[in-house]
């Protein structure tokens, strides 16, 4: 069940790595879609 | 003398009537059948659109003006470009601002320029309408056949005595990028299925303020999830596409549908039967084609994938064979992104209906299965009896020095 295990924490840790990981990339669609005139904070 | 008169300007009045009902027409040099309305929409257009039958609308969506015609700014009407008011909404309705002049928008992205597009609504009531529909009986059917299977059929059990002996069937790495692509898909078709039926099936029974949460956490988990989704998908395909390949023992075991219906009935197999084949090779074509749909939602407008798959199908002349209209080589941003959503959503709905099979059989449907993909381990008969032949391969290369164990 080890196996198991180690795959659904890395599920997990996949997924947050992702969500940095493409924020820090600039692909967030605040970054791809926005303009500087268009205020979204 | 006055009815003489009075008949001459009933006459001057009829006269005058048929002139104001025809000077439209000829003063815009409309002929055909928009003469009556001076090239504008017809009854006949009318009745057609609230039959839901489909019009032609080149005569509105080209009357868009000419800024190179334009009269100059010091004659009458020049100071409008070329381009009266109707023409210049006719654009901004059918998307064709951009050939009137420079167009600058504030927000950037291919879809920035796009303010008006009718397909959104088709899409809306397809996707709210029959794809949610059918999906939906789809998964309770599958659900209700395997309900009923299990009542009629009972779980499979292993029909020899048990060997107390254990054999390795899935090693670490196998096991690890199983259950990689199996966590990451549950977590995907619940949060997709959520995304899908909130507006319609969760927002009535909990209302907004409760759902606003499940949506936002449903939206992240369903973007970031996808890439262990992928990385499990290509694992597992590397390890065992080769295990995959059909042979001629899986004609003798779909003959016998496995043994599935039948106990005591167990065809020959190596390290995967026919069925578990048939998952294999269904997981790897729909897990790459909702890979790439799903690629397509998740960077908006970046990875368009209809318009030149129409374009190779037109090529090819599919549609012509099927009976169809050539495809849509042109497609708006916005309808790339429906079409990928509706594709990915069929697909998805396809691959679940399969993996509840998948599921049902890996847990209370076969006695043994589990433990599989659950320890690695399975009992020495319940190989003999499933995958008889790759007992045979196994315990011939593992004779000397046997990785057999005893069943804890």
């Amino acid at each position: 069940m080890k196996s198991m295990i180690f795959a659904f924490l890395a599920v997990a840790v996949i997924a947050v790595a992702a969500d940095f990981g493409l924020d820090y990339a600039g692909f967030s669609s605040q970054d791809a879609t926005s303009g500087p005139s268009v205020r979204l904070d | 003398m006055s009815r003489i008169i009075q008949s001459f300007l009933n006459l001057v009045f009829a006269c005058l009537c048929v002139l104001s009902i025809s000077v439209p027409a000829i003063a815009q040099g409309v002929d055909g059948p928009r003469a009556t309305t001076g090239g504008a929409q017809t009854l006949e257009d009318i009745l057609k659109r609230q039959n839901d039958q489909k019009i032609d609308e080149s005569f509105r969506s080209e009357a868009i003006g000419s800024p190179a015609a334009a009269a100059d700014e010091r004659d009458q009407l020049g100071v409008l470009g070329g381009v009266a008011d109707s023409e210049f909404w006719r654009a901004f309705r059918y998307g064709r601002l951009d050939e009137l002049g420079d167009l600058s928008v504030s927000a950037r992205g291919p879809a920035a320029e796009v303010v008006i597009q009718d397909s959104g609504m088709r899409w809306l009531e397809f996707r709210e309408g029959p794809l949610a529909t059918y999906g939906g009986y789809l998964l309770l059917g599958v659900l209700a056949i395997l309900l009923l299977f299990l009542l009629l059929r009972g779980r499979i059990r292993i029909d020899g005595e048990k060997a107390g002996t254990t054999i390795q069937r899935f090693d670490a790495i196998e096991r690890f990028a199983h259950w990689l692509l199996a966590g990451s898909f549950v977590l995907l078709a619940i949060t997709g299925l959520t995304l899908l039926f909130g507006r319609m099936a969760i927002i009535p029974l909990i209302g907004h303020e409760a759902y606003a949460p499940f949506a936002i956490a449903g939206k992240w988990v369903h973007n970031n999830v996808s890439w262990a989704f992928m990385l499990g998908l290509v694992m597992v395909t590397v390890l065992w596409i080769a295990h995959n390949i059909p042979n001629k023992h899986d004609l003798k075991w779909i003959a016998v549908a496995g043994g599935l219906f039948s106990k005591g009935v167990h065809p020959p197999a190596r390290k995967f039967n026919a069925g578990q084949k048939l998952i294999f090779w269904g997981v790897v074509v729909l897990g790459v084609s909702i890979s790439a749909s799903g690629l397509s939602l998740l960077f908006p407008f970046e990875l368009p994938m209809f318009a030149p798959t129409f374009e190779k199908l037109n090529a090819f002349g599919i549609p012509g064979i099927l009976g169809m209209e050539p495809l849509p080589e042109t497609l708006m941003p916005h309808e790339e992104m429906q079409l990928s959503q509706i594709w990915h959503t069929i697909i998805a709905f396809v691959f679940i209906a399969m993996i509840f099979g998948h599921i049902y059989i890996g847990s209370v449907g076969m006695e043994g299965a589990f433990d599989a993909m659950g320890s690695g381990q399975v009992d020495e008969q319940w190989a003999k009896e499933h995958h008889g032949l790759w007992y045979e391969e196994v315990t011939d290369d593992t004779a000397h020095g046997a990785d057999h164990k005893p069943a804890e």
